[in-house]
């Protein structure tokens, strides 16, 4: 396989002395472009640190994680900055947009920041708003959207560069079903596009999206299993994804 | 009892806490009561040792010059009539006087020439501080005089051609200071006021046009004997001088209003002991008033200092907040932490204020070497420990009370949530922002999130700058005029450096307690830029750039108003300081800010984003 995302032996570790903490002890994963993978488990078992270290948003204390055929573990904040800038999106699941931002300006974000002219970054904005369903309040403030709606322009900001990969952390954590039910239905539609997601999550329904399953459990994979269409299919339905 | 122990306790924990703010909140009061204490104890300084002097060689109430005008000639016997005015107790006189150039020392100076063959009288007997008085081809040179050229006894001196030694050094109460020396015809102001205004530079003033043969600049005074003094002055350049004691020494003013007169044939201008002490004590009586000034805005930078402060530490606080509001504690209580807290600290600045003041005293309450005795700190007096005291608590107080109480206000699931404080937004800011630089797009959104703060920021700069400039266009006024050797009134400057030192530290204060503030506050938008694709170095010339822009401009603003106090308070036309000086100030400020944002802002940008977003 030729992998988009690797790690191998991937740990990291919290803390000294008595109040060590193995976040994560020797992971390996492999991730093929297109591929949606989505990470299980209960919380504390390691899975938003794996996310963090996938991205580059935290060093790990020992291994080795590869993007797009590059180690990256070893590479400097600048670099890292780069690498978020073109090739990784965030999700998270506390949405972090800026309060002070409209829906638009929060999108069109990462573009500028890449250093995207104004107007091809409002541009690419207004058009992921309108994908995820947002036209209406590109002009509005986080605080004057409810939780779905904060999520989704989150996703709409995570696609802003048009990433590689997606990670995203709990995405429906904070959503109530009506909500997470628009959400599920974004994620889904970007498997069927190709887009390459990893995203780590207890919620069965948003494991229903993916195309491969890994549960966790003290910071190591316990099983992993590849979602078939029947077995998508049963847990879309579980979800309320068709139809 | 019990609540007070509990709010005692909370306070000194979170004081021990929080070193470092409670550091910088000690040196932004303390720096303004320092100089608040400088102020009042050299208040009524100035007016001691001349008294003093005055008391030592019985000093003249009134000192009456007669001055020829051009071409014209004066008899001493015109003068000598006054001795018998009613009111006159005590005279000596008339004594022969003139002015020349004299060069002694490497400088070329001019001086007063008085004729006197000795320094016993009933009136003004100038006292000998070094080697004896008078003789022929030997002279006395006036005690601040000789201090400002460098010179000493037995040392020769050239007067207009002819060598003379320097015999002795003497102290006089019936002259101004060194280069405010001058006898008609030189007026010391109009009889009416007699006394010039507070704070104003009394003269000498020009009242009449300069006869020929008088220069009425900056000047010394030498003594000489009475035949050298008429061998040295021409025939319309001989004037006399005549010393009158008073039966009513606050009359003084009155006689020479009546006795002031100005003809074609001479000139009589009197100079009353009130006059004298003004001048005398000029130099003290102005850093006094700079000191006052200094501190009055140094409190002004304090309270933006400690306004920012104490926000900071609200909005580091609010969960804290939050959690002793959830226990139990009542509104009043949380305030009254805070207030307890910060008073703590007023009142140890407080204590470090008045002993600074007191030991840096002594070094600006120096007369000069032309009055007998020193100035001196006198003891602390209970209304300036309660002024000083006073002052503090009431800085602390007025930055600390709305957050205290706002602090009581919260919402206690808000503060536990920790979503208190949502940031401003600025549309056209952020249209502006996103035509920029990454890292001024930063920048300029950071600024624009707490403008309060950010005004706050620039208020203090401009204040800071404003009192340095205008202590840099006071030290350009005073060399404007400088006399040759070392002139008390450029050496008076001195106070305004302690000023500028105080505004600088201050400033700095300011400008970390608003990054510190800053980088706390944007923690969390700091991390998410960067999950999103900014670069560390970004992320921390963003921090900079929001500190430095609104410094930048309130340096620009603090050089406008600088120049505008110095006009303001100086009766001299403005001087403005060497463009060099101007630009140093707004570099430093800049400097300063780069260097006070960059390690907050580095630590800032290096911590994992990781970290912080899930912290958040």
């Amino acid at each position: 396989m030729n992998a988009v995302l690797r790690t191998r032996d991937l740990r990291m570790t919290y803390g000294r002395g008595a109040g060590l903490v193995h976040a994560l002890e020797g992971v390996d994963l492999e991730v093929a472009p297109g591929e949606t993978v989505a990470v299980m488990g209960p919380s504390g078992c390691g899975k938003s640190t794996l996310l963090q270290l996938l991205g580059g948003l935290q060093r790990s204390s020992r291994g080795e994680v590869w993007v797009d055929g590059r180690r990256i573990d070893g590479l400097g904040e600048r670099a890292l900055a780069r690498l978020r800038q073109g090739t990784i999106g965030f999700v998270f699941q506390a949405f972090h947009l800026l309060d002070e931002l409209t829906a638009v300006e929060n999108v069109e974000l990462p573009a500028l920041l890449a250093g995207r002219s104004p107007s091809v970054a409002r541009r690419r904005a207004v058009q992921l708003l309108d994908r995820v369903g947002l036209t209406e309040q590109s002009g509005r403030l986080p605080a004057a959207l409810s939780g779905g709606e904060r999520q989704r322009v989150a996703i709409a900001r995570a696609l802003s560069n048009g990433p590689l990969i997606v990670l995203a952390d709990e995405p429906t954590g904070n959503l109530d079903s009506a909500s997470t039910a628009d959400v599920l239905r974004l994620l889904d539609g970007l498997r069927s596009e190709g887009q390459t997601q990893v995203i780590v999550t207890h919620d069965a329904r948003v494991a229903a999206t993916a195309d491969r399953l890994i549960s966790m459990r003290d910071g190591v994979f316990v099983e992993e299993t590849r979602l078939t269409h029947g077995t998508g299919g049963r847990l879309s339905q579980l979800a309320g994804l068709e139809g | 009892m019990g609540r007070a122990l509990l709010i005692f306790r909370l306070a000194a924990r979170d004081l021990r806490r929080r070193p470092g703010q409670a550091a910088l909140l000690l040196v932004a009061i303390a720096s303004a009561t320092t100089t608040l204490t400088l102020g009042l104890v050299l208040q009524g300084a100035g007016q001691k040792p001349y008294q003093s002097t005055r008391a030592a060689t019985a000093g003249p109430d009134v000192v009456l010059g007669l001055a020829p005008q051009p071409g014209t000639t004066v008899d001493p016997a015109d003068l000598r009539k006054l001795v018998s005015e009613p009111g006159v107790t005590a005279s000596s006189g008339p004594f022969p006087y003139t002015e020349k150039v004299v060069t002694v020392g490497g400088f070329s100076v001019h001086a007063w020439l008085q004729g006197r063959d000795t320094n016993t009288a009933a009136v003004d007997r100038p006292a000998l501080s070094a080697g004896q008085w008078t003789r022929p081809g030997g002279v006395v040179l006036e005690a601040g005089f000789a201090e400002s050229i460098g010179a000493g006894v037995g040392d020769r001196i050239d007067i207009g051609g002819r060598r003379f030694t320097v015999s002795g050094i003497a102290v006089i109460a019936a002259s101004g200071p060194y280069p405010k020396t001058g006898f008609s015809p030189i007026f010391y102001g109009d009889a009416k006021p007699p006394l010039p205004a507070p704070g104003g530079d009394p003269g000498p003033a020009l009242g009449a046009p300069p006869p020929d043969g008088f220069y009425l600049g900056p000047a010394g005074l030498i003594w000489l004997t009475e035949a050298d003094t008429r061998a040295l002055a021409g025939p319309s350049t001989l004037a006399y001088l005549l010393n009158l004691k008073l039966a009513d020494p606050a009359a003084a003013p009155a006689f020479a209003a009546t006795h002031i007169f100005v003809t074609e044939q001479a000139v009589l201008a009197p100079a009353t002991w009130q006059d004298l002490e003004v001048i005398n004590g000029w130099v003290l009586r102005n850093k006094q008033f700079s000191l006052m000034l200094g501190s009055s805005l140094l409190v002004l930078v304090a309270v933006a200092s400690i306004v920012v402060l104490v926000g900071g530490r609200m909005a580091d606080q609010v969960h804290r907040v939050g959690l002793l509001k959830a226990v139990g504690a009542t509104p009043a209580l949380v305030a009254a932490v805070l207030l307890a807290e910060h008073l703590a600290i007023a009142l140890a600045a407080g204590g470090v204020g008045l002993t600074a003041g007191r030991l840096l005293a002594p070094l600006l309450s120096d007369p000069g070497a032309g009055l007998l005795g020193r100035a001196g700190p006198p003891p602390f007096t209970m209304g300036t420990v309660a002024v000083v005291a006073a002052v503090a608590l009431g800085i602390a107080t007025l930055a600390t009370f709305v957050p205290a109480i706002r602090a009581a206000r919260i919402n206690t699931i808000q503060a536990l949530a920790g979503t208190v404080r949502p940031p401003r937004r600025n549309a056209r800011l952020i249209a502006l922002s996103a035509r920029l630089p990454v890292a001024l797009l930063l920048g300029l959104r950071i600024a624009a999130r707490r403008p309060r703060r950010t005004w706050l920021g620039v208020f203090a700069v401009a204040v800071a700058i404003t009192g340095i400039v205008a202590s840099l266009s006071a030290r350009a006024n005073r060399l404007v005029e400088a006399a040759p050797g070392v002139d008390p009134r450029v050496a008076m400057t001195q106070g305004l450096l302690v000023i500028s030192v105080m505004l600088a530290v201050q400033a700095t204060v300011n400008a970390i307690c608003v990054v510190w503030a800053t980088t706390l506050d944007t923690r969390h938008a700091a991390a998410l830029a960067r999950a999103l694709g900014a670069t560390p170095g970004q992320v921390s010339a963003g921090l900079s750039a929001a500190q430095l822009l609104p410094a930048l401009g309130g340096a620009l603003l603090g050089v406008a108003g600088g120049l505008g106090l110095a006009q303001v308070l100086d009766d001299d036309a403005l001087a403005v300081p060497p463009l060099w000086q101007l630009g140093a100030v707004v570099l430093g400020t800049a400097l300063v800010i780069v260097v006070c944002t960059a390690m907050p802002a580095r630590i800032g940008a290096s911590r994992p984003a990781g970290e912080v977003l899930r912290a958040a």
